[in-house]
Formats: C-alpha cells, sequence, structure tokens
C-alpha cells in the first residue's frame, strides 16, 4: 500500500498573551492511499491544529516547532508558501468544522466552487460551471443548478456541507482532511452524509482523514481510529480492534462513557475535565483521571509503542516498565 | 387524578415577513401536541431541527402563547392571569447553551440566589445555606461560589444552570438539549447527575433532545415529532427498540452505533424535512416516507393504538383501507 501522509512527531505552539498554549506535542500517524483514519478526541486534543499545521495554516502566534510531514514524497513543512498554494485546495483538501461559517457569505455557491476548480485546473470558467453541476448532482443535491445560484444561507446546513465536499472533491485530491463533518446536524443527515462519504471513497479514490469526536462517526466510517487528548496520540488501532479490545485506559473510559440507543448500561463518567492546554499535568496528560494511575505516571510521559501489529498505545501498563504484558 | 402537566391540543403558529412587502407567511410551528405527564414520569420530545420540540416546550414554560390549545399545571391553565409566578415555582428549565443562559456578571452565588429571591419565600439568612447546599448538590466545590461563569468549564456551567433550576424546588424540570454542547467526557457526568437528582428532588423531566441514547437514559415515555406533529409516542424502551411509525423507524435506525461490527447497510432516509411555512398536505412525513399509501397525500392520520403505543401513521388503522397493494412507491 502506498503511503500518502506520515506525520511524525508534530509539534505546535500558541505563544499567546497568558502563556504558551502546546496544542499538539509530538503526534505521529500516517494515512494509507483509499483508507479512512479517524482522529478522535475531545475538545482541545489538537486535532483540528493537527489539520492545520498539515494544510500549512499555523499562523503567528502559533508556530510549529518539531517534527515533520511527508506528503507524497514532499517535505510540507519546507515548502516555500508559492508551492504551498498548488498543493493546499488541489492535492490536500479540507472540509472545515461549520460548512455554514466556512463558506463565503457573500459570493454564490457556484462562483465559490468555479473558483477553485478553476485556479487549480486551470480550465474555462464555463467547462468548471458544467462540471460543478455535475458533481453536486453526484452529492445528491436536487435542482444543481438551482443551488449553484445561490448564497449559503440560502441552504441548510446538511446542503452547505455537501457544497463543501463538492468543493473539496473538484480538483480530485490525495487527501480529503473531514473536520467534524457531522457535527450539529441531524442524525438522519448525518447518515446520509456518511453514506455519501463512503460512496465517495470508494469512485474517487481519495483517502479520507476524518476529525471527530463523535465515536458513533468512526465506528462507522473509519479503517483506522488514531484517539489523542492533550495534543498527544495515546492510541492508535483498527477499527475493529479499537472497539472491541481498547487498551489505553481513556479510550476504554471513553468507551464506557458514552450512553447507547440499544441498550441502557449504567454510565461510568471520567471524573474531572480536560486539561486546559496552558497548563498540561506533569508525565502522562491523563493520569489525573485514570484509575489506574501509577507513580511513574506523575512524571514520566508515556511514548506510543506497538503492543500488536498495527496497534500503538502510549501508556505505562504497557511496555517497559509496565506490569501488563499484550 | 390529575395529571401533574398535561398539554392539550398545542398548537402554535406564527406570522413571519413573506416574500413581498406587506405579505406574511406562517410557520406550523406546532400542530396539535397532546401528552400528559404524572408525578415521577419523565417524557422525552426527539426529532430533527425544525420538528418543533423546543417551541413545545416554550408554549410549556408560557413564554409562547399557544394559538390554541392549553397547557394546565395540577390542572389550571398556567397562561390564567397570575399564574406566571405560580408557574415558575413548579417548572424550571435548564437550557441547551450553558454558557449563555447565565448572567457573566453575577457569580455563580448570585446566580442559584435569584430564584430563591424571587419565587421562593426562603429568609435572607437562610438564602446563604440554601445556595451551597444546591452547590453541592450539583457536585460543585464550595470554593467556587464566587467565580463568575466563564471561570468555568462547559460541565460545571451547566451544573450551576441546573442548581438554579432547582432553587426554587420544582416538581418539572424542562431540560433543552442538556448535554450537546458538552465534551464527550461531561455528557456521561452531567447524565449520571440528572439520574441522581430525579430521585432525590422527586422530579419529572421533560427532555428535549436529538441523541437518542441520552432518552433511554433519563425519560420513561418518549413522543417523536415530525414538523410540528406528533408521529409516535409510548414507552421509551418500546419506541427505541421496536420503533413503528415508518419515521421513528428511519430516526432510530439513522443513529451512528460506535460499534463497528453493527455497520448498518441500510440506506438513509432520502431528503431533508420540508419548511414548515408550507407543509405538505395529510401526513406530514408523506413525501419521504418509503411506505406511503394514497390516504397519505389527502388526510392526517389520527392516533392508532398498537400495544401500548400510540402511532400516527396510516398503516396502522385497523379498518384502513389503505392495503399494501396501494402503496406508492418512491421515483
Amino acid at each position: 500500500m502506498t503511503r500518502v501522509l506520515t506525520v511524525d512527531g508534530l509539534r505546535v505552539a500558541f505563544f499567546t498573551y497568558y502563556g504558551v498554549v502546546r496544542a499538539v506535542n509530538g503526534a505521529s500517524f500516517f494515512i494509507d492511499r483509499d483508507e479512512t483514519l479517524g482522529i478522535v478526541g475531545e475538545s482541545g486534543s489538537g486535532k483540528s491544529v493537527t489539520a492545520a499545521a498539515i494544510m500549512g495554516l499555523i499562523d503567528s502566534p502559533g508556530a510549529i516547532l518539531g517534527g515533520r510531514a511527508v506528503f507524497e514524497g514532499v517535505e510540507l513543512f519546507e515548502l516555500p508558501e508559492a508551492q504551498w498554494q498548488s498543493i493546499r485546495g488541489h492535492k490536500i483538501t479540507m472540509c472545515f468544522q461549520n460548512p455554514m461559517r466556512a463558506l463565503n457569505p457573500v459570493l454564490t455557491v457556484g462562483e465559490q466552487i468555479i473558483r477553485v476548480y478553476h485556479r487549480h485546473m486551470g480550465v474555462s470558467k464555463k467547462r468548471a460551471w458544467a462540471e460543478s453541476v455535475e458533481m453536486l448532482r453526484e452529492v445528491n443535491i436536487p435542482d444543481a443548478e438551482r443551488v449553484m445560484r445561490r448564497y449559503p444561507h440560502q441552504l441548510s446546513g446538511g446542503m452547505c456541507q455537501r457544497v463543501m465536499i463538492v468543493m473539496a472533491l473538484m480538483c480530485s485530491p490525495s487527501l480529503l482532511i473531514l473536520d467534524e463533518p457531522t457535527t450539529g446536524l441531524d442524525v438522519t443527515v448525518q447518515k446520509q452524509l456518511l453514506h455519501l462519504l463512503k460512496t465517495l471513497r470508494d469512485k474517487a479514490g481519495a483517502s479520507q482523514w476524518m476529525i471527530t469526536h463523535d465515536l458513533g462517526v468512526a465506528a462507522n466510517l473509519c479503517d483506522r481510529v488514531v484517539v489523542m487528548y492533550a495534543g498527544r496520540v495515546m492510541e492508535e488501532a483498527t477499527v475493529e480492534v479499537l472497539f472491541a479490545r481498547a487498551a489505553h485506559p481513556y479510550t476504554s473510559a471513553l468507551l464506557t462513557s458514552i450512553p447507547q440507543v440499544h441498550r441502557k448500561d449504567e454510565l461510568t463518567p471520567i471524573p474531572g475535565s480536560v486539561p486546559e492546554s496552558l497548563n498540561l499535568p506533569s508525565g502522562c496528560p491523563f493520569h489525573p483521571r485514570c484509575e489506574r494511575a501509577m507513580p511513574i505516571c506523575e512524571e514520566d510521559t508515556p511514548e506510543p509503542l506497538e503492543y500488536a501489529p498495527g496497534h500503538r498505545v502510549a501508556c505505562h501498563l504497557y511496555g517497559r516498565g509496565g506490569e501488563e504484558t499484550p | 387524578m390529575t395529571p401533574l402537566l398535561e398539554l392539550k391540543g398545542l398548537v402554535k403558529h406564527f406570522s413571519v415577513k413573506g416574500d413581498l412587502p406587506l405579505r406574511t407567511k406562517t410557520v406550523h410551528a406546532v400542530d396539535g401536541i397532546e401528552f400528559s405527564l404524572t408525578s415521577d414520569e419523565s417524557v422525552g420530545i426527539v426529532g430533527e431541527s425544525g420538528s418543533g420540540k423546543t417551541t413545545v416546550v416554550r408554549c410549556v414554560m408560557g413564554l409562547y402563547k399557544p394559538t390554541a390549545g392549553d397547557v394546565c399545571l395540577h390542572g389550571k391553565s398556567v397562561f390564567a392571569s397570575g399564574e406566571r409566578r405560580r408557574l415558575l415555582r413548579h417548572i424550571q428549565m435548564v437550557f441547551q447553551d450553558p454558557g449563555g443562559s447565565l448572567n457573566p456578571r453575577f457569580t455563580a452565588e448570585q446566580i442559584i440566589k435569584e430564584p430563591l429571591v424571587h419565587l421562593t419565600r426562603v429568609s435572607k439568612a437562610g438564602r446563604k445555606a440554601a445556595v451551597r447546599e444546591l452547590f453541592q448538590q450539583v457536585g460543585m466545590r464550595d470554593s467556587d461560589l464566587r467565580k463568575l461563569p466563564h471561570q468555568f468549564s462547559g460541565g460545571q456551567q451547566q451544573r450551576i444552570a441546573i442548581a438554579r433550576a432547582l432553587a426554587p424546588k420544582p416538581e418539572v424540570l424542562i431540560l433543552d438539549e442538556p448535554t450537546s454542547a458538552l465534551d464527550l467526557s461531561l455528557q456521561a457526568q452531567i447524565i449520571a447527575l440528572l439520574v441522581r437528582l430525579r430521585e432525590e428532588f422527586d422530579l419529572s423531566y421533560v427532555l428535549i433532545t436529538h441523541d437518542l441514547a441520552v432518552v433511554r437514559q433519563l425519560c420513561d415515555r418518549l413522543l417523536v415529532m415530525y414538523l410540528g406533529m406528533p408521529a409516535e409516542m409510548g414507552p421509551t424502551e418500546t419506541v427505541l427498540d421496536s420503533p413503528k411509525h415508518p419515521y421513528s423507524r428511519a430516526l432510530i435506525g439513522s443513529v451512528l452505533v460506535p460499534d463497528p461490527t453493527l455497520r448498518d447497510p441500510e440506506p438513509p432516509l432520502r431528503g431533508e424535512i420540508p419548511s414548515p411555512t408550507n407543509p405538505p398536505a395529510g401526513c406530514r412525513f408523506h413525501p419521504r416516507c418509503s411506505r406511503r399509501l394514497r390516504v397519505c397525500q389527502e388526510f392526517a392520520p389520527t392516533p392508532h393504538r398498537v400495544g401500548d403505543t400510540d402511532v400516527w401513521c396510516h398503516l396502522y388503522n385497523p379498518e384502513g383501507e389503505g392495503g399494501p397493494e396501494e402503496e406508492v412507491s418512491i421515483e
């Protein structure tokens, strides 16, 4: 399998008036061709900042402090801005969170789609229009011609999300980043969108990188899942392994804390709340909330170790110094 | 026995500006919602956005005056003159956005004290102790009483909002999406808190949510709404496990279960909820329904009793003219 993107030891921080916000602290993962990778985490876990770094969108007061990202053999963090612009929106595209706000309110939907296509592919506006209409039909937008002439506020949230997806897919990217694509939408529309994303992946063949806090979305769409907490990768596994045999205490606590529709279990909430990125705990960032914390967790930050093929866990319970063996 | 809370044929239409000057359009937000609540019972209202859930509870709170129908508390209309204050002692509400519903210039203590001052006869001296007790009951520390809302996390803000709502010792607590604005690990904390408080305060909940999993944890009965109309109402477990109305089936079937072995290949419900300014004739769900009959396009269904569930669907009409041979396929 070809590797589309490799991220290694990514560190991003924001230098604010209140102090240094360490948003991403050494995240490593990869995405293969034709697969969907899910990055799951709560707010403040650094999942969106990671995506912004890969898109080259980290701006002052933020900075990439370390790590590398290799996209189709190109070192992304060493690229000059001019080359960035030929990759961003063309080879790597992104659907931002809250499509209603991410679309330009003073341009029609059609104009926005066409601009992207025209800029990257150099085709005439007329042809771009025709192909955009075709593409809108493909994402099940009824009355595509009319939707092209509409402004974002005239469309529903689900429609705006489809328009974003069309914009992102117009140039046949190798990697599509979806930041919380279903958040705020009704369950029926969520299901429509996931159905659509699956079909598009099978047809267009772009790898998808799904950022979500919804474990239901991850379970239904992703091939592999990376769990992030406080800017670190806590666990990485195939979706089947993660939901059946989660190894990290954080992942298993998350899985038992969410209510289920089809059965009524006793909920065991995780105590406390997500740490502030201004003031991260020492050692393993999860240790203050962890049921199985040991003295070492307070002092030493565990690195993700491969404890079964394709299953990485960053926890002192496993690997060196840990009591448990796989 | 008079029920604690009773909604009688609740209808709420809004007049909004039309496309042309001087023209108005009518938004049919709620059209005929009826249910009653006995004490120690909790009901959940679910449906897509635009189905009128929030309008229903806003009518119950007396924030909107219904176009037709009535809301009764202990058998007395809440819209009768002078009833507002009595109403607020018995019904309180927890709003969707915890940050936005707390006064940013008040400390937590002042926020929780407000309803004690205006709605109860607790003496000035007793208030401090009462606030302290409420604060502890929702799982907060005394040392945080003097903080301002922005100094709290979302989960803590929601706890304060719940403490404020509990201050006048209400019998009914209306919860509008109490967990949707919260982080994953905090949602379970708030649900567990609500389960505990229901026992401690003998509360009845009216819960609005689009998260069907939350309903299973908190509610005895469930009302499924579509475009201002009821679709199905029955015991939570029955409705969630074996939904009858085609809409409830589609809605419950759309929930993404966090288990990759249960990936559901069934195609999603088509289309989107239509605009309530011009709702479809007959059964409002018929344009999206996969099992629609001819009769659905003309007549709004009346409730049919199936087991212990009421279903507003022609398919369940025992003497219905509609048989399977009359089913109209879509596209």
